[in-house]
């Protein structure tokens, strides 16, 4: 395990030597440089601090976690390996991400999951302890988006316009959804027990990670949304 | 040839920050200074600033005009058209710390001054109005003169440079303000130079903006028609104007000023109840031409208070954080950590919720 303080490092340094140092890595006094772990395949970084924008970009592997907040576009296009959040999460989390799983304590900002997309064993999966903001999984083509709906702040589980030019993947919400206003290309149903045991894994490792108890996290009700077919566009640009 | 900047285009970032204490204590301008720095890369050196509220207590009845000038021939034009409009208590050059990173400064000056009564009264107008209208005739018709600042018991320091330097070249550990808002410059489509930086003031109203008004032209006309002039060659200039017309002239609040620039889809205010969606349809009727689009996230700065707004869609990012009577506001909670490693209750706001802190009411 390699030890770096991160005070007085600026972005292009900090990553030069996470780089360079070829072990885990334990990152202190954290204050906003970006990209940090960008296109990392192994090893395991641990952050103490707030890493900037971009962490975990295009990551390929490695693991990353994060001891208090994140802030906007974590796993930017990531395409394999965990990023785990002890605390909150910015905007655009896990942005046209195709790979790997982000696993987020607390609450995520607006456009969670923003084109996510999966391809044969690819499989990219976000899960959000608390709520999400407005257009949580916008434009998703693919992978599982999962909130759980923890928060104690009051405020609906997402914003408005979730699921906005949603064409493939899945979305959970661990709530009736009453309220929600889902746009016209999804079906927004309650998920049946046995659609339930595809987030299984997920909800126990989330509670693995934060604590909890995952089977009573699992009895719901969970809504799922889904694209109403498997390409709903198809007749939008040319008719075949 | 090398091209200038403003010749090429530059795609863009941007860095907002402010702090406030609702107690109206007085901060030096070190800690928002310090909050710029882990958000360099938003900034490409081509603007900064900064605006301070509660700077000037020994002139806190006087307008504070902070002045722009390409020469000393500019300056005694100006200082001619001021002294025939005001009565001038105090003139000086802003005194600045000269630094390798802050080149081609323009002549930069202050005026503590306050109009003439006989003007006021022949012209029928309050001072405020008074002051609003020499601004912008200086800015229009006085070639080489450009008030950035023109509130009263308030500053603003802008430069072409980044704003950590920026805001050692003004000198900001010399101020003490109960408010500081601060912004680093990416210019997208307009040109850097020192009196497009930020922030953008009008009288004791001050802006700084983070993204990039896509509306621009229909809020340009919409305001010019009210008396305003944009000739700042940037977007956010028209900001200033509209929470002017909004605010002083047309009496709004707080809250309805953010539902008409911020305003919500009409889908978002068909979900409200009765009450609140006559409103909001109001407002969005009655100042159509006043409708933000594109991103932005802002903070407005005013005599005893800050708000802070995101655009509806909220396409830029913004977040809020508290420690004993201090609120921060910044484009990253790095930022906030930087003023107070030990901030609290950290946020991010909804797009189009505005976010609103006075000062305890006498504490400034």
């Amino acid at each position: 395990m390699q030890y770096i303080n991160a005070t007085e490092l600026e972005a292009r340094a900090l990553n030069e030597t996470i780089r360079n140092c070829r072990e885990d890595c334990e990152i202190t006094n954290c204050l906003g440089q970006r990209f940090i772990g960008a296109g990392l395949s192994r090893r395991k970084l641990s952050i103490y601090g707030v890493p900037g924008n971009a962490l975990g970009a295009y990551l390929d592997g490695a693991e990353i976690e994060v001891n208090g907040n994140a802030q906007d576009a974590v796993g930017d296009t990531m395409n394999a390996g965990t990023i785990v959040v002890h605390g909150s999460i910015g905007d655009t989390a896990g942005y046209a991400m195709r790979g790997g799983s982000i696993y987020v304590r607390d609450s995520a900002g607006y456009r969670a999951g923003v084109h996510m997309k999966a391809y044969q064993e690819k499989l990219p999966v976000l899960v959000i302890g608390g709520r999400a903001g407005s257009f949580l999984g916008e434009y998703q083509a693919g992978g599982i988006i999962l909130v759980l709906g923890l928060h104690t702040d009051g405020k609906p589980i997402t914003g408005y316009f979730p699921c906005t030019g949603m064409h493939g993947g899945k979305v959970f919400l661990r709530d009736c959804c009453k309220n929600v206003r889902f746009p016209g290309q999804v079906t927004a149903r309650r998920a049946k027990a046995a659609e339930l045991e595809e987030i299984r894994p997920y909800v126990e490792e989330y509670c693995r990670l934060f604590g909890g108890d995952a089977a009573e996290l699992l009895k719901g009700p969970f809504t799922l949304v889904t694209p109403d077919s498997s390409n709903p566009y198809q007749q939008m640009y040319v008719a075949n | 040839m090398k091209q200038l900047e403003g010749q090429t285009r530059i795609p863009s970032g941007c860095a907002i920050s402010a702090v406030i204490s609702r107690e109206g204590r007085g901060m030096t301008g070190e800690g928002i200074i310090e909050s710029m720095r882990p958000m360099r890369e938003r900034s490409n050196g081509l603007g900064g600033g900064f605006a301070g509220y509660g700077i000037y207590p020994d002139y806190r009845d006087f307008f504070a005009i902070h002045l722009f000038f390409d020469d000393n021939s500019c300056r005694l034009e100006c200082e001619k058209f001021l002294k025939e409009r005001f009565d001038v208590v105090w003139a000086e050059e802003i005194p600045v710390r000269k630094l390798p990173e802050i080149t081609d400064e323009p002549l930069i000056w202050r005026y503590f001054a306050t109009p003439l009564q006989s003007a006021l009264r022949s012209m029928q107008v309050d001072e405020n109005t008074f002051v609003a209208r020499c601004v912008l005739k200086i800015n229009v018709a006085l070639k080489g003169c450009y008030v950035f600042s023109s509130g009263k018991n308030m500053g603003i320091f802008k430069a072409a440079g980044y704003p950590e330097d920026v805001g050692r070249f003004y000198r900001l550990e010399e101020y003490e303000a109960y408010a500081w808002t601060a912004h680093g410059r990416y210019p997208t489509n307009t040109p850097g130079w020192w009196g497009g930086a930020h922030p953008f003031g009008f009288l004791d109203y001050s802006v700084v903006h983070n993204g990039e008004i896509s509306s621009y032209d229909a809020n340009r006309r919409f305001i010019e028609m009210f008396g305003y002039a944009c000739t700042l060659q940037t977007d956010t200039e028209v900001m200033a104007y509209i929470a002017d017309y909004l605010l002083r002239r047309q009496g709004l609040t707080l809250e309805e000023t953010a539902s008409v620039i911020a305003a919500p889809f009409w889908s978002t205010i068909g979900t409200k109840p009765e009450r609140e969606k006559r409103q909001l349809s109001y407002l969005r009727a009655m100042f159509s031409g006043l409708l933000l689009t594109g991103p932005f996230s802002i903070v407005l700065g005013f005599t005893g208070g800050l708000m802070a707004l995101n655009d509806r869609l909220k396409l830029r990012s913004m977040v809020v954080g508290e420690k004993r009577d201090l609120t921060f506001i910044a484009s990253e909670e790095a930022a906030i950590r930087a003023m107070e490693p030990e901030a609290e209750n950290i946020w991010a706001p909804a797009g189009g919720e505005p976010v609103i802190i006075r000062v305890r009411e006498g504490a400034y």
